[in-house]
């Protein structure tokens, strides 16, 4: 099946000099990225090596340039190179050789020769306050290049948080209004690959996905595509045992720090945080924060840096409250305050009971001769009852004087 | 019909209707019209009620030492499975309380007049102003409590904040649960962590907890006092069922009818 001669791959392979095996080796890697049986190694195989290119413009606004970085440094480097070559970067302001006008026209030049046919990439978030004019490129709004470049590509892949709902320029604070691709352009196919930054082997995967099956992995509500973010964190890491057996890290660098327990009660959100990080890692499946000693701060969630910050707590502080204060500090006060009430009521309701008189209750209005309360009725005579259904009525009691 | 009108209170007309103490014979039916002081008792809460309220309080105290452990694990054991305990049982628990909070909620329908929803949402103009006699009573501004047989006035607009915070509870609750991806709990309920952030859900559970640990510290102590000043059985009554009361106060009390009473005999 790897005899597809003359197919832009294969160029490519012998050209760099990647092995067949180093090549199978990936296409196996990707289908277990993609939660697929390992049978589906031999399918991704041959759909790349009959791929032909698809042309791709990298739009970059407000951002750090973090996915860039992991975009450049994909795992598996060789092969993973050259099938994101496959896809034929016309367009990406960090890394491409035109420059001024020229890089310009580029991007032009691919609009117009592939409508509807070339994927968009958009890293970074794109600003709407006042009209967008807190990011332009050429003159022009980053708002409005989105709009246009995501309009009329065939997909986009929103890679990075910021580029997924505003990341850290939208966080609570940001002057710019910074939003998300989906929030720009509402109509447009957006696969949003969020985290700071997130996993490149994600970004390939959901290409070979598109080279392999014509179409793009399933996603969730959130554009997400489920085989990179369906599952909680959580349920696959590595130190996850710890967390059951109850041994946690309650230092950084105590015993159990040093001995890989888990990092909850250091605010890890792991447990709130949808990715494949435990299973995919980073830099050629080196390394992650957790297995590395650090607690998840959950930059694949939506708003991550409002929501699950403080990144070092387990729970976000209330707000209305001084930044400082607990939740727990606010229970436990309320319950305080609470019992306190209930003690001084306690002493001024016994102070009532036996400074005043006894309450009316207590003494029958309308004492008979010789029955006690509630004692049997004497045999014979009734005294005091009056026989008619109103017999109770008019009894001087003290509720009905204030009453009325 | 001869009794001057002066003292008559506003419900005589109500009592002067037939009820079931005609059909007895006339001596008897002298003898259970008098004597308005005499203590009868009225069977108040029912038994979904009284097991629903036990199990309720079993919950609430399981859950928050469980729900207290997993927000913020302060046992540190040498070996064991403490936190896959806690949960386990948390979550176990949790089913329970919502069955409790399910037969509650029929309840509500098809309870007695103590249990059925009248009971808590104010339907008559002297419902609602009891809520400014009873807190009269509470501010030491009155001293006599208005009278009525099951929940009071502002107990009962208690009791609907506590039925809200449970919901509120159950929901936040499965929405995290739902974190996990068990689908058939998450179906109705994962929406909730997307909607305002998950960490969002969780402080609420947290604080939700205090305050319904709030509501039982204030509940039990107006149990002790209300039961401390009216005499009526108020703290048994959640055992057996049964409050104290004079005649004249079953008859009188907003939820009342003679029809109400059992003699003690």
């Amino acid at each position: 099946m790897m005899e597809a001669d003359g197919s832009v791959l294969r160029q490519l392979l012998v050209e760099r000099g990647v092995s067949r095996r180093a090549f199978l080796k990936f296409c196996g890697a990707m289908a277990a990225t993609l939660a697929l049986p390992s049978s589906f190694a031999s399918t991704i195989a041959t759909a790349l090596s009959t791929a032909s290119r698809i042309p791709l413009i990298w739009l970059e606004g407000q951002d750090c340039a973090g996915n860039t970085e992991g975009f450049l440094r994909a795992s598996h480097p060789t092969v993973a190179e050259i099938v994101l070559d496959v896809l034929s970067v016309n367009y990406h302001e960090t890394i491409m050789a035109p420059a001024g006008r020229a890089a310009e026209k580029s991007r032009e030049d691919t609009i117009a020769a592939y409508p509807g046919a070339y994927i968009a990439v958009v890293e970074g978030a794109i600003p709407i306050g006042e009209g967008g004019i807190y990011c332009t490129i050429g003159g022009r709004t980053f708002q409005s290049l989105v709009q246009e470049v995501c309009g009329k590509a065939l997909a986009t892949i929103a890679v990075g948080t910021c580029a997924f709902d505003g990341g850290l320029p939208g966080a609570n604070g940001g002057p710019t209004g910074a939003a998300g691709v989906t929030a720009i352009v509402p109509g447009a196919n957006v696969i949003n690959l969020p985290g700071c930054p997130m996993n490149v082997q994600n970004l390939t995967a959901t290409i070979v996905h598109y080279l392999t099956f014509g179409s793009f992995p399933a996603t969730d509500s959130l554009g997400r595509p489920h085989f990179a973010y369906g599952q909680l964190l959580h349920d696959q890491c590595e130190r996850r045992a710890h967390f059951d057996a109850g041994e946690y890290v309650l230092a950084w660098g105590d015993d159990g720090h040093r001995k890989g327990w888990c990092l909850y009660k250091m605010g890890c959100k792991g447990p709130e945080t949808f990715a494949n990080c435990p299973t995919v890692r980073f830099n050629d499946r080196t390394s992650w924060p957790v297995k590395a000693g650090h607690g998840c701060v959950g930059c694949t969630m939506p708003r991550f840096w409002d929501q699950m910050s403080p990144f070092y707590r387990r729970l976000s502080n209330p707000p209305g409250f001084a930044v400082d204060v607990l939740a727990d500090q606010i229970g436990l006060g309320l319950v305080g305050v609470v019992a306190g009430l209930a003690v001084v009521h306690g002493v001024a309701s016994y102070a009532r009971a036996h400074a005043g008189a006894a309450p009316a209750e207590e003494a029958p209005p309308l004492p008979p001769p010789s029955t006690e309360p509630g004692a049997p009725p004497p045999p014979g005579g009734l005294p005091g009852a009056e026989p008619g259904p109103s017999s109770d009525a008019p009894a001087p009691e003290s509720p009905d004087e204030e009453a009325s | 019909m001869a009794t001057p009108a002066v003292r008559v209170p506003a419900d005589a007309v109500r009592r002067r209707e037939p009820h079931p103490f005609d059909a007895v014979g006339r001596e008897d039916a002298i003898l259970l019209r008098s004597q308005p002081w005499q203590r009868v008792r009225v069977y108040v809460w029912e038994v979904p009620v009284r097991v629903t309220h036990w199990l309720v309080v079993f919950c609430v105290v399981v859950l928050s030492i469980t729900g207290g452990y997993i927000g913020d694990p302060f046992l540190i054991p040498e070996t064991g499975a403490t936190m896959g305990i806690m949960r386990f049982v948390h979550m176990l628990t949790a089913y329970l309380f919502v069955c409790c909070a399910l037969v509650r909620t029929y309840w509500l329908f098809r309870g007695n007049r103590f249990a059925r929803w009248q009971a808590f949402i104010p339907t008559n103009r002297r419902h609602l102003n009891e809520f400014a006699t009873q807190a009269g009573w509470y501010l030491f501004i009155r001293r006599e409590l208005p009278g009525i047989l099951g929940h009071n006035a502002l107990a009962a607009a208690t009791y609907m904040i506590v039925f809200f915070l449970f919901l509120v509870q159950i929901m936040t609750g499965f929405a995290l649960e739902a974190q996990h991806g068990h689908t058939v709990v998450a179906s109705p309920f994962g929406w909730i962590a997307n909607a305002v952030g998950v960490q969002t859900v969780r402080v609420v559970h947290r604080l939700v907890m205090w305050a319904i640990l709030a509501f039982m510290v204030h509940h039990v102590y107006s149990a002790l006092l209300v039961d401390r000043v009216e005499k009526n059985g108020l703290l048994s009554s959640i055992f057996t069922g049964y409050k104290f009361a004079t005649r004249r106060q079953v008859a009188e009390a907003r939820d009342g009818g003679i029809e109400l009473e059992e003699m003690l005999r």
